[in-house]
């Protein structure tokens, strides 16, 4: 008889998500899938609202990642007013972006994927936390504390505010880089780096111990997209969209963002508010792609910044080509958090990086915009058209965790496969299903869970409802 | 719309000098001073919305209301002329009770949404929540559905924030002239209209002054091109014009 499985993890402020899972007659797993339940409408209610506007707006779509929001939101406006923002404008929305990638990725590896790293799947969930780590491994956890603090600590000394900062604008920013501010922003950096090195030295040390978890989670073929450099290095902030196909074949190159819609479409299933984007020249559902740091990594020909480079020849050696196991988005996030601080050193060293020309005005000039960025969880497209007294009347986001939407499902369905059995949930499924959707650090986790566990419950039914298993906590 | 501007006392009457009680404390003034400006002179500071120094008082926004011994209604004091005896009190827990209640009200019945507001930081009723310890709001919002007026070239009109105090309205009739803004509809179904109900981009009427703009103590009214917390607005030129104009008349 089918029968479904509902895993139901509430989270506090991005999302409330549930996944099914579907039993054949055999109690072999089926499907599985990743509700959306809330709809949140942002594309909705930005219409009517002045362009002006958008950037703010659109950073309340997450409280992790304001800034890569912004920096969307803020070159779909650059379009609208059709100016070139000035180059130190550009300069400085790089620093405080790669600043958000760096206290992005510290807080997903250190604060919430660590515990399990450290502490094993199956350690008592009241010490697999952050705090449980601080305890038995109290350098790594300072070391992410630290880290984390300096990449918001940037974000303010530029954005004046940790959270949703307002200074970046359509044109530009609204306030040059002052010498106390660079001096203050340089100090950090040499230290940032420290931990950058330590954390990398250990995490391949130990990499050993995580083959298992590395074999078994989200490890499949799909293809990979992202932002390169015109010269194939690591970007986040400008570039080109390319996709590679899982042995690293470059399917799609030097696309530029605002034909994002010749490489990808979005379907829409009645079970989730999220859109399931796919590649259009695959179809759906077979145009399975994932984004973010494993992508980023997987896509380019070279990094860019020297340190960063030798850990990224040393990572794509480990499969001679393409990363294909998202457990491997742990070890990607830490060559990122060091190119992101190489890079900002890089940034600040500019003889233009003071210059107080920031900002570019404009009115209104062109009906579209398009401002696609690399977010800390993969590549982020805002899409805008405005009427002509610059009122927004349409909007579209591609959100990273949608990119990986179709990936989520496929890696929840490979953990389910190994942990039901008939009728039964089996120990430790709540567990991996968590650390599975971890590794692509969706914005459904949040700031509350950062210090516990996803709260969640499976439960086994029949078709006639009927409960045959549960399990929760 | 009719204006209930402060009444002037009747004929040719020389004003008369008066003395009255503010917060137990005695003071004079003259019989055609409102009760806000006599209390402000010493250095009493009532809160307000809806006046501004320079334009003529209105009474819309009620945040000044004050405590007259023997009067069962509290008053406006803006809009109050002092009498000879009178007893006010200005401040008490009812009174902030009432006034905590008035911005409630009117952060519920439209779109307040400081955070992404091109006056966020420099509001004058986010700055009078703060001063006066609202922590939420107890009612539920309205959310209303309203325009967003982009149509003029240097400035635009969001009806999310405005709180109908009318600076506008009076500023552009009284100091600059035009009477390009008035009101439409009553009660909670007020809005501020400009000319006939056109769109502002195509008033005949508005020459372009942005005096509005920069009288309008919330995100209502705001240049054009600004984004979020970037709308600061100059209030100072309003007394300096009043007094010229002033000293013009006969
Ligand atoms: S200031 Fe007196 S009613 Fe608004």
């Amino acid at each position: 008889m089918p029968r479904e499985i509902e895993i139901n993890p509430v989270t506090r402020i991005e999302g409330h998500a549930k996944i099914t899972l579907k039993l054949d007659d055999n109690g072999v797993v089926s499907d599985a899938l990743f509700h959306v339940t809330q709809f949140r409408g942002f594309e909705k209610f930005c219409e009517g609202r002045p362009m002006t506007e958008m950037p703010s707006l659109m950073a309340r779509t997450c409280g992790i990642c304001p800034v890569s929001h912004l920096m969307a939101a803020s070159k779909a406006c650059d379009q609208l007013l059709a100016v070139n923002i000035p180059p130190t404008a550009d300069k400085l929305r790089r620093i405080m972006n790669l600043a958000q990638i760096v206290q992005s990725h510290a807080l997903s590896f250190f604060h919430l994927s660590s515990p399990d790293l450290l502490m094993g799947m199956d350690a008592n969930p009241a010490k697999r936390n952050i705090f449980g780590v601080l305890g038995e491994y109290p350098q790594l956890a300072k070391d992410g504390i630290r880290l984390r603090a300096i990449g918001q600590t940037v974000i303010e000394i530029l954005g004046g505010k940790r959270i949703h900062p307002a200074w970046t604008v359509p044109g530009g920013v609204n306030a040059p880089l002052t010498p106390e501010k660079h001096q203050q922003i340089s100090q950090l950096m040499p230290e940032a780096l420290e931990i950058a090195q330590r954390t990398l030295v250990w995490f391949k040390r130990n990499l050993s111990r995580f083959s298992e978890e590395a074999a078994a989670f989200g490890n499949f073929p799909t293809y990979f997209l992202g932002l390169v450099t015109p010269t194939g290095g690591l970007e986040h902030y400008d570039g080109l969209l390319r996709v590679v196909d899982a042995r690293g074949q470059i399917v799609e190159d030097m696309v530029p963002p605002e034909r994002y819609l010749d490489i990808i479409a979005e379907a829409v299933e009645p079970y989730s508010f999220m859109k399931f984007p796919y590649l259009k020249a695959l179809g759906y559902p077979q145009g399975i792609y994932r984004v973010g740091p494993l992508a980023r990594l997987n896509i380019i020909d070279h990094v860019g910044t020297p340190l960063a480079d030798q850990e990224w020849a040393e990572f794509r050696e480990m499969h001679r080509g393409p990363v294909l196991s998202s457990f491997h988005y742990h070890y990607a996030r830490l060559i990122e958090i060091l190119y992101g601080v190489e890079r900002i050193m890089e940034l600040l060293a500019d003889k233009d990086i003071m210059s107080p020309r920031v900002r570019a005005r404009a009115r209104p000039n062109r009906d579209e915009g398009i401002g696609v960025t690399e977010a800390p969880r993969g590549t982020i497209m805002h899409h805008y058209r405005i009427d002509e007294h610059g009122l927004v009347t349409w909007a579209n986001l591609i959100i990273a965790t949608g990119h990986n939407n179709l990936a989520m499902n496929r890696g929840v369905l490979q953990v389910a496969r190994h942990f039901v059995d008939g009728s039964k949930i089996q120990e430790g499924m709540l567990n991996r299903v968590e650390a599975v959707i971890r590794c692509y650090d969706p914005c459904l986790s949040c700031a509350t869970h950062a210090y516990g566990q996803m709260p969640m419950r499976i439960e086994l039914r029949s078709a006639t409802g009927e409960l045959l298993d549960q399990v929760g906590r | 719309m009719t204006r209930p501007s402060v009444p002037k006392p009747a004929g040719v009457a020389q004003p008369q000098v008066v003395t009255l009680r503010i917060d137990g404390r005695d003071v004079s003034a003259r019989s055609d001073e409102t009760i806000l400006s006599v209390a402000r002179q010493n250095r009493i500071d009532i809160p307000t919305l809806c006046y501004l120094d320079g334009l003529s008082g209105w009474g819309a926004c009620r945040l000044c209301l004050v405590d007259i011994k023997g009067t069962p209604k509290l008053l406006p004091a803006c809009v109050t002329l002092v009498r000879e005896g009178m007893e006010v009190t200005t401040d008490s827990p009812r009174l902030q009770k009432y006034r905590r209640m008035v911005l409630e009200l009117l952060f519920s019945e439209r779109n307040h949404v400081c955070s992404v507001c091109v006056s966020n930081g420099k509001c004058e009723l986010q700055a009078m929540a703060q001063r006066l310890g609202m922590t939420h709001v107890s009612l539920p919002y309205r959310y209303p559905r309203l325009e967003f007026d982009s149509s003029n070239d240097l400035f635009r009109m969001d009806h999310n924030r405005c709180i109908l105090c009318t600076r506008c309205v009076r500023v552009c009739d009284e100091i600059e002239g035009a009477h390009t803004w008035d009101c439409r509809g009553r009660g909670i179904e007020t809005r501020i209209i400009s000319d006939l109900n056109e769109p502002w981009g195509e008033s005949s009427t508005c020459t372009r002054c942005g005096k509005c703009v920069n009288v309008c103590p919330t995100g209502a009214l705001s240049q054009k091109g600004t984004a979020v917390a970037e709308m600061t607005k100059r209030v100072t030129f309003l007394p300096y014009l009043t007094l010229m104009r002033n000293s013009d008349e006969p």
